[in-house]
């Protein structure tokens, strides 16, 4: 069936559960196909014969699609219950394939030191060009699988109740299941080229997903903003294959490992630098962030597996799987760390004044992916994977979360037919009253993402700094120079950065939670009686996020906190990117420091509980009013309410200028004006040249007969006169 | 002698090209071109003097396009005058352009 | 298969059947049209409504059946080519002008086999695409699209230079006809921009063919020849004059592209063109130009094509080309305007891969010329489809559409991913192969080419978002029909190949293999004799 399996010595993996990868994402896809034909033939009704006759009209029920502002279309789709199940169904099953080829790669354990590959066949076999639709499966990639497919699976469970009474109820499920089955092949492509596929496939379904309610053009700006950033990056990603192609003539991971150190260490940097372009557009770093924030417009658990779980995620495991490549370069992870770090604090920093709650949560996932891209770009590849994991737990439990808060809002406007936003931060409070078990397991995710131990941001977020700290001290990216910089000092400057912005992570956090489920309620006498907790369906996943934010810490476990077996993903990971962290050390094995390691941990846990408490002290709930009524910011506030004003620079800076430039000097200045206007039909047009030269020669068409004689006469003449020269 | 008939048919034959170039009305045209038709004619009969009877026997040819000529000629201005009530040269310019 | 093909002889009468097969439709509408009365003059104010009144019955279903014959005979072409065989395949050769030294000879290789196929693919759907929209004169418009098919074909087929002269110009006048009769408002001056531009270029080309014919010519007789595998190893020509040829066949060529500056016809020409005639412009006409270069212009005169000069200028003019074309593509307020600037960008690539030089940029430059047919063919389908409906091809026209016409919503979705280039596509595949075999050779003309895939993105979703997506402001779009049996069977087949050629293009790829290497061979041996022995001739 297949092209070749691996040759040479029979992978450990051969004869195992894993040897069924290939349905991992052909599951979802079964899911996308099956409910997206439920989608449309529901809704299609074939037209008349002839559609161009004068009385060829469509049908009158309109149907799916999406409800706009005013007009909520409540009404239960006729295929729910029947969408209901192959949704949730295929990721239950993805999920428990993912869970049995894990435990077969437990089994084989330490055996496992090279990625177990199939190939399928030949997709673009040219001259010496050789792409292969080819899948592997790595202790790295197993990571990835088991969080798309889990929380992913917690979040498609958590849809069914959060999207009940969407008339585009099938549509939703089979987007969502098309983005995992792309997230899955980014994840388990053998090669950059199908890795690109599933790059571009998350894009586009996060495309479809943002602009979901597409009847609201904001909700369609939104998704094509998020689609064409995402492009920008592509560009870099593209080339970066490009000149890896030319240089190398191997597009495979395994391919490129073996011969990176072939590189020019310029060609290396290069290369590294337009995959990092890539991973900006992905995920939302500067300079390409500001579709992130837009895209909250999609549905919330979308927000939840797209946008803070997964598809942002995808930039990280770029770097993580290209570890090879970075760790030959120290400028490009410098970087990386930098571009990191000034996201983080920048990110945080616009979250303090934000009061759409999924907009603080979005900033916030810009600035925790941004924490991740330290981790990676300092040659942590093992903690900032860890911080993805966590991160996952506790930002899908949050996005959750606040989905479960903005149902019970929605439903309370609707029964009382209000018109108020339903996501500000204004018009909530106090609903830890109203929906307790909400309230609880948001409280526990604040903690783990403000890094308190011993919740799960804890550990995570602790071992980037901390191995920042330790990268500064000693490594390649220490000795190197950034932009004549000593490297050294730049990674203390991030790390100073990082902990400002864990600081403010910590604030903005309390701040939501504060605002949101603390102090008098601001949603108005009448809502208060429809406020009430999500039904449980939607609560059971939170429930499960909940229970993995807490113990989700445990997965890597440091020396200095021996809670449990240390280090676990440490070691899962270090065939991967072991050599490559060795690399980055020079070659030694960082010996533990205990005594430094008590004093980082100290110092990053009592930023996070002084931002806790300052937040506590200092943001009073009561002093709050709702939305309506609220006086717009001032000063710095403003700024930071307004995002710094960086989409409108943007827009004026280089929207409108291509737009007017296309525009005014090329279509209507060029190619109308000059080439058409001037040259074409200047030549050959109704007032040309060839027009003019016709009329001059028509002058000699008079019409007269003598005119004609005459002219005869002199011809004669003149041929008789040359024959007698001559 | 033959320099005299020579001379003769030339003049003859200017005055008819002169008239046809000059002229405004068709018919005088026409004549004109009969005159030139039988300048040449002369021609030909006093070169029949030095050279042979060809040329004679070639003035009846000519005689008999001529008389062809003038027929469908004037067909045609009789035909053009039904149209533009006028055998003005000068007005008839419906070929211009 | 290939046992029951050779069973029939299938070799010897399959290229000749398939240029003789659209004049025998042809012929059989004149018939039918003289004997079942059709309607009256040339007068278009007294054409009725065939459609409605079912005059056009007849035409339409003679027409579709032309073309499925047509189709299925070519289908063969993919079973019997012989991608291991180096030397022209189903080839025949007649005599044909013997004093002129013109002979009819065809044949195909792998790049032709491709376009062969797209062409039939392709006039099969847009005579389904006509099937309500040409109202009038049905008779007239079915027989001009069955010549077109015979000319488009023969110019793929040629392997004499006259004759595949002869078919370029049998090209146009049906063409022009088709836009000037059944086309838009200002039909007559796109027809006759069309026209004239064309022909421009292509009196260079006659030109520059007689040129080489009588170079070629036989020295016992002196009868010109103009056999291209003839004046491919035996014509004397200085490298002074090389440059002049080469230049003469650019100028033919380039118009067809269209390559920028000579592309202004192009916007005109789609837009007044009904859909059919878009489609069939858009998606086969065009290649002609690319497939000039490929077949003539380049292999002809290498030292041409290699002379740094012009190369760079022709490697510059396409990738502003890319460019241009996508940024005007993005504020034009007419979506079949959009589209025809859209194509310039696209074409834009295929003219980078040619002429970075590399068997990949080349392989990706063909790939590109079949999905550009597929996926843009489709596109003026969908247009002429909504058209039909609305009578407007303007943007701002609709708006929040998405709910009334979900299937047609979904189509026009995806043919523009396809368009746009989203791996799993079509489009993805040939953009690629030609990016990254570029930018082996000519790496800074390829990363800016590779900006246009931003471009691309923003002109597609921004056009689609205003008309499918947005609010349903308009009543006149609440009751559009949505597309029906006959439509979904039209895009039906585009769909599955735009998946297919996304997801498996390994088929076509091996197909055209031996071809593109032939190319790059001859270019890089930096003359067409070193080619000699290898190419046996005619089979």
């Amino acid at each position: 069936m297949f092209l070749q399996e691996v040759t040479g010595v029979a992978h450990p993996l051969t004869a195992t559960a894993a040897r069924w990868m290939w349905a991992l994402p052909l599951l979802p896809l079964l899911g996308f196909v099956l409910n997206g034909a439920l989608s449309i033939f529901s809704a299609y009704h074939a037209g008349p014969a002839d559609p161009g006759a004068p009385e060829a009209h469509g049908s009158h029920d309109v149907t799916g699609g999406g409800h706009d502002d005013h007009h909520h279309v409540a009404v239960r789709h006729r295929f729910a219950t029947l969408t209901s199940i192959i949704g949730p169904g295929v990721m239950v099953l993805a999920f428990g394939l993912a869970v049995a080829i894990f435990m077969a790669m437990q089994r084989a354990g330490p055996e496992l030191r090279t990625p177990f590959i199939q190939r399928y066949y030949e997709w673009m076999p040219v001259g010496d060009l050789h792409i292969d639709a080819a899948f592997q499966l790595d202790q790295l990639s197993m990571v990835m699988i088991l969080v798309i497919t889990g929380v992913g699976m917690l979040i498609h469970i958590f849809s069914v109740g959060y999207m009940q009474d969407d008339p585009g109820y099938p549509r939703y499920f089979s987007y969502l299941n098309l983005f995992v089955a792309f997230m899955l092949v980014l994840v388990m492509g053998a090669s950059y080229p199908v890795m690109f596929v599933g790059w571009e496939g998350v894009g586009l379904c996060s495309y479809l997903l943002i602009g979901f309610w597409y009847l609201d053009k904001a909700n369609a700006d939104a998704g094509k903003k998020a689609f064409i950033m995402n492009r920008i990056g592509d560009f870099g990603f593209l080339v970066a294959m490009f000149m890896l192609w030319a240089n190398i003539g191997t597009l495979e991971f395994d391919g490129v490992r073996g011969q990176a150190t072939a590189l020019g260490s310029n060609v290396v940097t290069w290369i590294c630098l337009f995959f990092f372009l890539g991973c900006t557009g992905k995920s939302a770093q500067i300079p390409l962030y500001t579709w992130l924030p837009d895209a909250m417009a999609g549905p919330t658990p979308v927000s939840a597996l797209i946008h803070a779980a997964t598809m942002v995620t995808a930039g990280v495991y770029l770097i993580a799987r290209s570890n090879f490549l970075f760790a030959l370069s120290p400028t490009a992870s410098l970087t990386v760390v930098v571009i990191g770090a000034l996201t983080a604090i920048f990110a945080a920093s616009i979250g303090l004044k934000q009061w759409d709650i999924k907009k603080v949560l979005a900033y916030s996932t810009v600035s925790q992916l941004g924490y991740m891209f330290v981790g990676v770009g300092a040659g942590a590849y093992v903690s900032g994977v860890f911080h993805l994991v966590t991160h996952a737990f506790f930002k899908a439990l949050l996005f959750l979360g606040s989905g479960s808060v903005i149902f019970a809002m929605h439903r309370a406007y609707h029964a009382t037919h209000n018109e108020d936003d339903a996501q500000d931060m204004r018009n909530m409070g106090g609903l830890r009253r109203y929906m307790p078990w909400t309230f609880v397991l948001m409280f526990v995710a604040t903690l783990a993402i403000a890094g308190i131990f011993p919740f799960a941001g804890f550990f995570s977020k602790d071992e980037i700094l901390g191995t920042l700290f330790i990268r500064a001290r000693g490594s390649t990216l220490a000795d190197a120079n950034w932009l004549g910089i000593p490297g050294g000092i730049v990674l203390y400057a991030c790390y100073a950065l990082g902990l400002a912005a864990a600081f403010m992570t910590a604030v903005y956090m309390m701040r939501m939670l504060i605002y949101v489920f603390f102090g008098p309620n601001r949603s108005g006498e009448r809502e208060r009686d429809f406020l009430g907790e999500a039904p449980w369906i939607m609560t059971a996943p939170l429930i499960v996020l909940g229970v993995l934010s807490t113990v989700g810490g445990w997965l890597n476990l440091p020396e200095s906190i021996k809670l449990g077996r240390i280090g676990l993903l440490d070691r899962w990971l270090e065939p991967v990117v072991g050599e490559s962290t060795l690399r980055i050390t020079h070659g030694a094995v960082p010996k533990v420091n205990l005594p430094l390691e008590y004093v980082l941990i100290g110092v990053a846990l009592a930023i996070a509980v002084a931002g806790i408490i300052v937040a506590w002290i200092v943001l009073k709930p009561a002093d709050l009013v709702p939305k309506r009524e609220a006086k717009p910011e001032e000063g710095f506030e403003r700024v930071l309410a307004n995002k710094y004003y960086v989409d409108e620079i943007y827009d004026d800076t280089v929207v409108r200028p291509t737009v007017a430039v296309s525009r005014d000097l090329l279509w209507q200045g060029i190619d109308e004006g000059l080439i058409d206007t001037t040259l074409v039909n200047g030549i050959g047009g109704s007032k040309g040249i060839a027009r003019i030269v016709g009329k001059i020669g028509s002058l000699l068409q008079s019409g007269q007969v003598g005119t004609y004689a005459w002219v005869l006469i002199v011809g004669v003449l003149f041929v008789l006169g040359a024959f007698t020269i001559r | 002698m033959l320099a005299e008939s020579l001379f003769f048919s030339a003049v003859l034959f200017t005055i008819g090209v002169v008239g046809v170039l000059t002229r405004r009305n068709a018919i005088i045209v026409f004549m004109c071109v009969e005159l030139m038709l039988n300048a040449v004619n002369l021609t030909f009969v006093a070169f029949s003097q030095v050279y042979g009877v060809g040329g004679q026997v070639f003035v009846f040819f000519v005689m008999t396009v001529a008389a062809a000529e003038a027929a469908v000629g004037l067909a045609i201005i009789i035909a053009l005058f039904r149209h533009r009530q006028t055998v003005n040269l000068q007005n008839v310019n419906l070929l211009k352009g | 298969m290939n046992g029951f093909l050779s069973s029939i002889g299938y070799d010897r009468w399959v290229l000749t059947a398939l240029l003789t097969i659209p004049l025998a439709g042809a012929l059989v509408l004149w018939v039918q049209g003289a004997l079942g009365g059709r309607s009256g003059g040339a007068d278009p104010r007294t054409a009725t409504d065939e459609v409605a009144t079912g005059v056009a019955r007849a035409p339409r279903v003679i027409a579709l059946l032309t073309f499925l014959v047509e189709f299925i005979v070519s289908l063969g072409l993919w079973w019997a080519f012989d991608p291991s065989d180096p030397r022209w395949q189903f080839a025949v050769d007649h005599s044909w002008i013997p004093a002129w030294g013109a002979r009819f000879t065809i044949g195909i290789d792998g790049m032709a086999l491709m376009m062969i196929l797209l062409t039939t693919f392709i006039m099969v759907l847009s005579s389904l695409g006509s099937w309500t929209y040409i109202r009038t004169r049905t008779h007239s418009f079915y027989a001009l699209m069955l010549l077109l098919t015979t000319g488009m074909l023969g110019v793929f087929m040629s392997l004499d230079l006259f004759l595949f002269y002869v078919m370029w110009e049998v090209m146009l006048v049906p063409m022009y006809f088709i836009i000037g009769i059944w086309g838009g408002e200002r039909r007559i001056y796109a027809s006759l921009k069309f026209f004239i531009y064309t022909m421009v270029g292509s009196m260079l080309m006659l030109a520059a063919i007689v040129y080489l014919g009588l170079a070629a010519k036989n020295p016992m007789n002196g009868i010109p020849t103009f056999s291209y595998d003839y004046i491919m190893r035996n014509a004397a020509v200085s490298p002074r004059a090389a440059l002049w040829l080469f230049g003469a066949f650019f100028m033919a060529f380039a118009v067809k592209v269209p390559m920028f500056p000579f592309h202004t016809w192009l916007p005109d020409a789609h837009v007044e063109a009904p859909t059919a005639g878009s489609v069939v412009l858009a998606s086969i006409m065009l290649k002609l130009g690319t497939f000039g270069f490929l077949r003539i212009a380049v292999p002809l005169f290498p030292s041409a094509a290699l002379n740094d000069t012009v190369r760079s200028i022709i490697l510059g003019l396409a990738v502003i080309g890319i460019v241009y074309g996508a940024l005007v593509s993005m504020v034009q307020p007419d979506f079949k305007k959009l589209v025809a600037y859209s194509s310039v960008s696209h074409l834009g690539f295929v003219m980078l891969g040619i002429f970075a030089l590399t068997v990949q940029s080349v392989q990706g430059a063909l790939m590109v010329m079949i999905n550009h047919g597929i996926s843009t063919g489709a596109l003026f389908l969908l247009v002429g489809m909504i058209y039909e409906r609305r009578h407007s091809r303007e943007i701002a026209a609709y708006g929040g559409i998405a709910r009334v016409v979900p299937m047609f919503a979904a189509m026009l979705t995806f043919v523009s991913l396809s368009s746009i280039g989203l791996p799993g596509t079509n489009g993805f595949v040939g953009e690629f192969l030609v990016l990254i075999g570029s930018f082996k050779t000519v790496p800074i003309f390829t990363v800016i080419a590779t900006t246009a895939v931003i471009f691309a993105a923003a002109y597609l979703l921004w056009a689609i978002q205003r008309i499918l997506f947005n609010a349903l402001s308009k009543p006149e779009n609440e009751h559009i029909a949505d597309l029906n049996v006959r439509e979904l069977l039209i895009m039906a087949p585009l769909v599955v190949a735009i998946v297919w050629l996304g997801v498996y293009p390994a088929p076509v790829l091996r197909r055209m293999q031996g071809s593109a290497e032939r190319f790059v061979t001859i270019v890089e041996s930096r003359s067409s004799t070193a080619y000699a022995g290898t190419r046996g001739g005619v089979r």
